[in-house]
């Protein structure tokens, strides 16, 4: 069964491509199937996992063997791993579904199923696996699978550059992730994880001379570790590419770059909690990181006006919780949110994607609204998920989003209470973004010019039926799964797939903080109506009298422009005086140009040489005999 | 008496030449019967020295060695006459040069050649380049009604009389400051003083003619472009193998003991050629005259495994020539197919677009043109290779990289071809016609080209058990 969920989507990848000979409906029948019957087996998994322990490592075959060095390919069932292979392969059939009734006009129907199939392995690849070195073939299989689908409107230009700068700023966190396995295998000598976490407790006052400095072993892995995660799950620097990633279709959206391939930063920091847990430094950098990012996000998020840049803002944003989570040592809770999210982030994008089908793949929000009559189911799935992102009470994102907060409320320390009244001012901000974006949407006056509103109507079964499913799970899944995840005996669900070195206190948690939350996020539904809906012109008013700040958010910030003129800018110079002068100038000049130029002048001096009369030749031939006459006289 | 069994080949061949000019003269229109007995007797040859035993024994006073070495390259002849005679056929009929002497002279160059590879001796080697040169001289005016012919045979009958000379000077001058012609009592003779070395320069003047390596190459253009295809065929081929093979045994043998003299010597001639080969065939537009510039750099090469001085330089030498001759005989096959409008022609351009009407000639001529330039895994880039292999052994670094650049340079005009004829707009076809003399030596110098790679130590097998000593 672990390999069927494991295999099940390579093979689709495989012969989901090939049957393209048989039609497009072929492939996409059989890579949805497929995935799905891995999406049920991993549902079966999980429950045997909750009920029956069945958990353990099913090996696939020896990778390598150097001495006592060993690394295999293999199938690590934990719960963190069974929980994550749910999350995937639920995701991915639901997206798979969803995706026969998006692209349907699209022609390169196989070539996409085959691409998310390939991803769907790839990501199970990188949760199962039980070693550092499987981890990244998975890491880097999903970034490969992103770039390619991020880019598959390749003959847009706006999706070329956007898949581009994906896969260069995840590069640049992979060069972290590498450093850390480096570091890892130097120190440790195994990636396999038992062996490495086992080793770490002897390893925590190790200082190693690192480019000058005197750092301590463990907090130089974590930080190495976590720059890959800050890059795969774009955190404050390197989150520029995550807003881009939409220029993709968006069923890709939904699946990679909100419920997927994104929380693979916050799964490596949870898988290596073991590590983590003895860096008191690097926990607090990920604190700090995924609070700025939190916040930075939700800010950028109030003034946008793509349909899609909101929501992935927005998951930004709420990556950024699942950090601080993890950075206060309550992994539990970030997976646990990780989880939730699947489910409603999935369902926001595949909702407005929805919305973009109905309207002529129109995503500018300022050209919609008053649509919610004309697709009612749609409006009342994104509805569902603006709740449940937003963390109304009962619905999924309430409970995992609340305790985030109250667990870092409970560390007790000032990165705790900081990251508490970060996450409370947040969750604000999303309430407030996420309602603009359904009353901009659904509500007010239709916007769109090209498009007449009686020719909108709601989306067909394939695409409702992924919805649906969606709602169920944004609904329950936090009030289903709460006690296993994060409740008082989470011990027992988690086993020792993560560590917590100092459990968590529940007795005081105050009441106030259990209220403030919920309280905010629903006086933000009337406070948004007024502001988006009622009173657009006071909305005018603050705009124009703090133009400055809203120019602020409206650039992101200016890390755009930033990057621009500090990295791309002067890397471009320093380029292309290499390409103009360096290249073109010297080595060709000189080299194959050069060379090529002489050869053609002797060429043709030496065709002249040949006259065609006998005496010439004769001359020649005397001078060559005295030539070597000389040559011998002048070794002799 | 025993001595005159060793010799059978050689008497054998001579009787057939006596008896095939008495048919020839004797019955008319004889072209036909000739030419097939010709190629009858050089297989009954091939039968009869791959029957006898292979020891070595040197007779009539020392002065003819029979051993490994010349029967390897009087193999390498009669075969390699053998296809061109085959292949040349046609065309000879199409331009009406079906005369009886046509076989029977190249019979007589072969007879030259078979006893200047086995001499041991300045004279009988002398006899044996002389009766070889003569039959060439014909050959390459034989088609005597044709100006450039004729011109050719002339240009290459004074400038080769004028190589004859300086070797015949260099041979009297090695008599007279070693008092013997014999190889071995020359190479026994300890002291070599600088009258004996000048005498050596001048007989590698004469062998560098012979082979055409820089700078006495300059006849070769000229009379490649001369002569009828059928003869600079045969030219390219056959007179090439017997002059590196007596050019290794007169670096091995006589002048074994001052091996660091000749080497420079050998080296100039070598980087020379390998230039010159490669520089000068760039701007040919006539096939045959780029042939002769590929010729002179393909000598360069094997000169190039001599000036290594090892067992191995003379073994990759040997091992280059054999298969320079398969890759030859498959490029010239194929330049007798260029036929049209009952007019042979021989200007590169005539190939433009040749792939479109002639799919299967021009993948034969592409097999060998990459061979030629000696692109893996074909049969040329193991010559190549073992060729490097021997001169770094030999610790000579420069040449072996000049002779890599030069691979590079003369890749270009390799290739040129191949995009000219796969590439370029085409041409009216070709006269299809088949002629499984023409298409055989084309398909199975293919074959083993393509196929050498499978099993490459086959030849080495072979040359490794030769030896001069």
């Amino acid at each position: 069964m672990e390999y069927a969920i494991l295999f099940l989507p390579l093979v689709g990848a495989i012969f989901g491509y090939l049957a393209k000979y048989f039609g497009d409906l072929t492939s996409q029948l059989l890579t949805t199937f497929l995935v799905c019957v891995s999406a049920i087996l991993s549902i079966v998994l999980f429950y045997n996992g909750i009920f029956h322990g069945t958990y353990g490592n099913y090996l696939i075959y020896q990778w390598i063997a150097s001495g006592n060095f060993v690394v295999n390919w293999s199938i690590n069932i934990d719960p963190l791993s069974s929980i994550m292979l749910v999350v995937v392969s639920v995701v991915s059939a639901l997206v798979h579904i969803y995706s026969i009734g998006y692209m349907n006009h699209d022609p390169n129907k196989p070539r996409f199923m085959s691409y998310l199939s390939l991803f769907t392995f790839s990501m199970l690849v990188l949760v199962v696996s039980d070693n550092f070195l499987q981890l990244f073939f998975g890491w880097e299989g999903v970034g490969l699978c992103s770039y390619l689908l991020i880019g598959f409107w390749y003959k847009k230009d706006s999706a070329n550059n956007a898949a581009i700068k994906a896969f260069i700023v995840n590069r640049v966190g992979d060069f972290g992730f590498a450093i850390g396995i480096f570091l890892i295998f130097m120190f440790f000598g195994t990636l396999n994880y038992n062996e490495v976490f086992q080793l770490v407790p002897e390893f925590s006052q190790e200082k190693i001379n690192f480019l000058g400095f005197n750092s301590n072993l463990i907090t130089l892995i974590c930080l190495f570790l976590f720059v890959g995660a800050m890059g795969k799950s774009a955190q404050f620097f390197l989150h520029t590419w995550l807003p881009d990633a939409m220029e993709g279709p968006t069923p890709v959206s939904a699946l990679i770059h909100a419920a997927t391939m994104v929380t693979a930063g916050v799964f490596l920091v949870v898988r290596c909690s073991p590590i983590f847990e003895y860096s008191q430094v690097a926990l607090n950098f990920v604190a700090i990181i995924g609070m700025l990012t939190a916040f930075f996000a939700a800010s950028v998020a109030i003034v946008q006006n793509d349909i899609k840049r909101i929501i992935a803002y927005s998951t930004c944003s709420q990556l950024g919780y699942m950090f601080f989570a993890a950075g206060v040592g309550a992994y539990h809770v970030a997976i646990f949110h990780l989880f939730t999210h699947a489910f409603f982030k999935a369902l926001l994008f595949l909702g407005s994607g929805s919305v973009i089908h109905s309207l002529n793949d129109e995503q500018d929000i300022r050209n919609m609204g008053g649509i919610w009559k004309q697709m009612p189911f749609t409006w009342i799935a994104m509805i569902v998920g603006t709740l449940a992102l937003t963390g109304f009470p009962f619905l999924s994102g309430y409970y995992s989003k609340d305790a985030i907060i109250e667990f870092a409320y409970l560390k007790g320390t000032n990165i705790g209470y900081f990251a508490a009244s970060i996450g409370i001012i947040t969750a604000l901000l999303t309430a407030i973004y996420s309602w603009r974006l359904i009353l901009k949407t659904f509500h007010g006056k239709f916007n769109n010019e090209h498009l007449s509103k009686s020719e909108i109507h709601e989306s067909g079964m394939v695409i409702i039926f992924p919805l649906a499913i969606l709602i169920l799970g944004s609904i329950f899944a936090g009030f289903l799964f709460k006690d296993f995840l994060i409740g008082h005996h989470y011990v027992d669900f988690w086993k020792d797939s993560i560590l917590i070195l100092q459990a968590f206190n529940h007795s005081h948690i105050p009441m106030w903080l259990l209220y403030t939350t919920p309280i905010l996020v629903t006086l933000a539904i009337p406070l948004s109506y007024s502001l988006y809906i009622k009173n657009d012109k006071l909305l005018e008013r603050i705009k124009i009298k703090n133009e400055l700040v809203y120019k602020f958010l409206l650039n992101k910030w200016y890390f755009d422009e930033l990057y621009n003129s500090i990295f791309v800018k002067p890397v471009k110079a320093i380029g292309s005086f290499f390409w103009k002068s360096g290249d073109i100038k010297t080595i060709d000049r000189f080299g194959p140009d050069g060379i090529s130029k002489i050869v053609k002048i002797i060429s043709k001096k030496a065709t002249k040489f040949q006259t065609g009369y006998i005496y010439d030749y004769a001359f020649v031939m005397l001078i060559g005999l005295s030539l070597l006459l000389t040559i011998f006289i002048f070794y002799k | 008496m025993l001595a005159i069994k060793f010799l059978i080949p050689e008497i054998f061949l001579s009787i057939s030449i006596f008896s095939l000019l008495m048919i020839g003269v004797f019955i008319k229109n004889s072209f036909e019967i000739i030419y097939r007995l010709s190629l009858f007797v050089i297989i009954l040859i091939i039968l009869i020295i791959l029957s006898g035993d292979s020891e070595s024994i040197k007779i009539f006073s020392e002065s003819f060695t029979i051993d490994r070495f010349s029967l390897y390259s009087k193999i390498l002849i009669l075969i390699s006459t053998f296809f061109v005679l085959l292949m040349s056929k046609k065309y000879i009929v199409d331009i009406k040069n079906n005369k009886f002497e046509y076989p029977i002279i190249i019979l007589l160059s072969i007879l030259g050649m078979f006893i200047m590879v086995s001499s041991n001796d300045l004279i009988l080697f002398y006899m044996g380049l002389e009766l070889q040169s003569l039959a060439l001289y014909i050959l390459a005016s034989i088609d005597r009604d044709n100006i450039k012919s004729s011109e050719a045979g002339v240009k290459y009958f004074v400038l080769s009389a004028l190589s004859s000379g300086l070797l015949l000077y260099g041979c009297s001058l090695i008599y007279g400051f070693t008092g013997s012609t014999n190889f071995e009592e020359i190479a026994n003779s300890k002291d070599f003083n600088v009258g004996t070395i000048f005498g050596m320069v001048f007989i590698l003047v004469g062998l560098a003619f012979k082979v055409s390596a820089v700078p006495f190459h300059m006849w070769t253009p000229d009379v490649y472009q001369g002569s009828p295809t059928s003869v600079t065929s045969f030219f390219s081929v056959v007179p090439k193998a017997a002059g590196i093979a007596i050019f290794i045994k007169f670096m091995y043998l006589p002048f074994r003991d001052v091996l660091n003299q000749w080497q420079y010597i050998l080296v100039f001639m070598s980087i020379a050629s390998m230039i010159l080969g490669a520089v000068a065939a760039i701007g040919q537009t006539n096939i045959k005259r780029l042939m002769a510039y590929s010729s002179i750099g393909h000598i360069g090469y094997a000169i190039a495994g001599i000036a290594a001085g090892t067992e191995n330089g003379f073994k990759s030498t040997l091992i280059y020539i054999s298969i320079y001759i398969v890759m030859n005989i498959g490029a010239f096959a194929c330049i007798l197919l260029m036929k049209r409008d009952g007019k042979y022609v021989e200007e590169i351009e005539e190939l433009s677009g040749v792939s479109k009407n002639h799919p299967m000639m021009s993948f034969g001529l592409l097999i060998i043109l990459f061979s030629l330039a000696g692109i893996p895994p074909l049969a040329g880039f193991f010559a190549k290779f073992y060729i490097f292999m021997a001169v770094i052994e030999s610790e000579m670094y420069t040449l072996a990289i000049i002779g890599l650049v030069t691979t590079v340079l003369s890749a270009f005009y390799y290739i040129r071809i191949i995009k000219i004829m796969y590439f370029d707009e085409p041409k009216k076809p070709f006269e299809k016609f088949v002629d499984y003399k023409i298409h055989g030596p084309i398909v199975l110098s293919c074959v083993l080209l393509v196929s050498f790679f499978i099993y490459p130590s086959i030849l080495n097998e072979i040359v490794s058990n030769i030896s001069i000593f």
